[in-house]
């Protein structure tokens, strides 16, 4: 669980993340989160894999390769999920300033750490 | 949906709009149902009521034993059905809550709004008194009352 907790703490590292969780993809749960204080781990969590489950089936309806990536830019920030596994996502939520691609790379490197 | 307290409507048919759950049923912790979505046969609701309300204090006791205060919800994953039952103090006593999901919602859905269902309807509940007791002597007479409200014979 430590490195976990680490791999979850390094995404959080880059300027403007306020939060990392590994969430269950068909469930919704969160299996570990390191957030800001006022993220609701659990809702972000349960809405995040809704999402990105239906962007999915849409994706491979239209006869797309699954997404790598997922990003949503609303009006104050952006929430990114990367696929991390079997059945786990990896979701972060940055500020509107954050630096996104740099986060894009931690979230892949991240994703394929917990894969492995 | 059918309800037997009008003000019980909006916050379900809320939580029935976002959460898609397939079989939702409020009761008290003595097992009269309050009200229902998804069940078409009455003695479905009164087995799944009685069911409900055995595994809820199943729970409690379980906890109680344990030390663990008391639990926050039930979960059962199925390969193709989820059950969620949780119990929760509303202003008119405690309540069960049991929600049957698919494929289409997820446990971590039905989880946040069923809390936000929670949290309406201890906005929408009217002043009154909360669960009165039932007496065994009353209890087919009320269980009979409310399925007649709930399926309309």
């Amino acid at each position: 669980m430590n490195s976990l907790m680490e791999t979850l703490e390094r995404v959080t590292r880059v300027a403007g993340i306020r939060g990392a969780m590994l969430v269950s993809e068909s469930d919704g749960l969160v299996v570990a989160e390191a957030l800001a204080e006022g993220l609701e781990g659990a809702a972000v969590a349960a809405l995040a894999a809704s999402l990105t489950l239906r962007l999915r089936r849409t994706a491979q309806t239209a006869g797309l390769a699954v997404p790598a990536v997922v990003q949503l830019k609303a009006e104050t920030g952006t929430l990114i999920t990367v696929p991390a596994g079997d059945d786990l996502l990896l979701v972060a939520v940055a500020e509107r300033d954050a630096n996104l691609g740099l986060a894009r790379i931690e979230l892949k490197d991240a994703a394929t750490r917990l894969a492995s | 949906m059918r309800v037997i307290e009008s003000w019980v409507a909006p916050p379900l048919q809320a939580f029935l709009d976002e959460s898609g759950a397939r079989l939702t049923l409020l009761m008290t912790t003595a097992g009269q149902v309050i009200a229902q979505d998804g069940f078409t046969r009455s003695v479905d609701v009164m087995a799944a009521a009685a069911l409900g309300a055995a595994i809820n204090a199943s729970t409690d006791a379980l906890a109680e034993l344990t030390g663990a205060g008391r639990f926050g919800a039930v979960l059962h994953q199925g390969s193709k059905q989820g059950l969620y039952l949780r119990a929760f103090d509303t202003p008119r006593g405690r309540w069960i809550g049991l929600v049957v999901y698919g494929a289409e919602s997820s446990a971590g859905l039905v989880q946040l709004f069923f809390q936000q269902l929670t949290e309406a309807l201890a906005g929408a509940a009217p002043a009154g008194p909360g669960n009165v007791p039932v007496l065994a002597e009353n209890f087919e007479h009320e269980l009979n009352a409310s399925l007649r409200s709930l399926f309309g014979r």
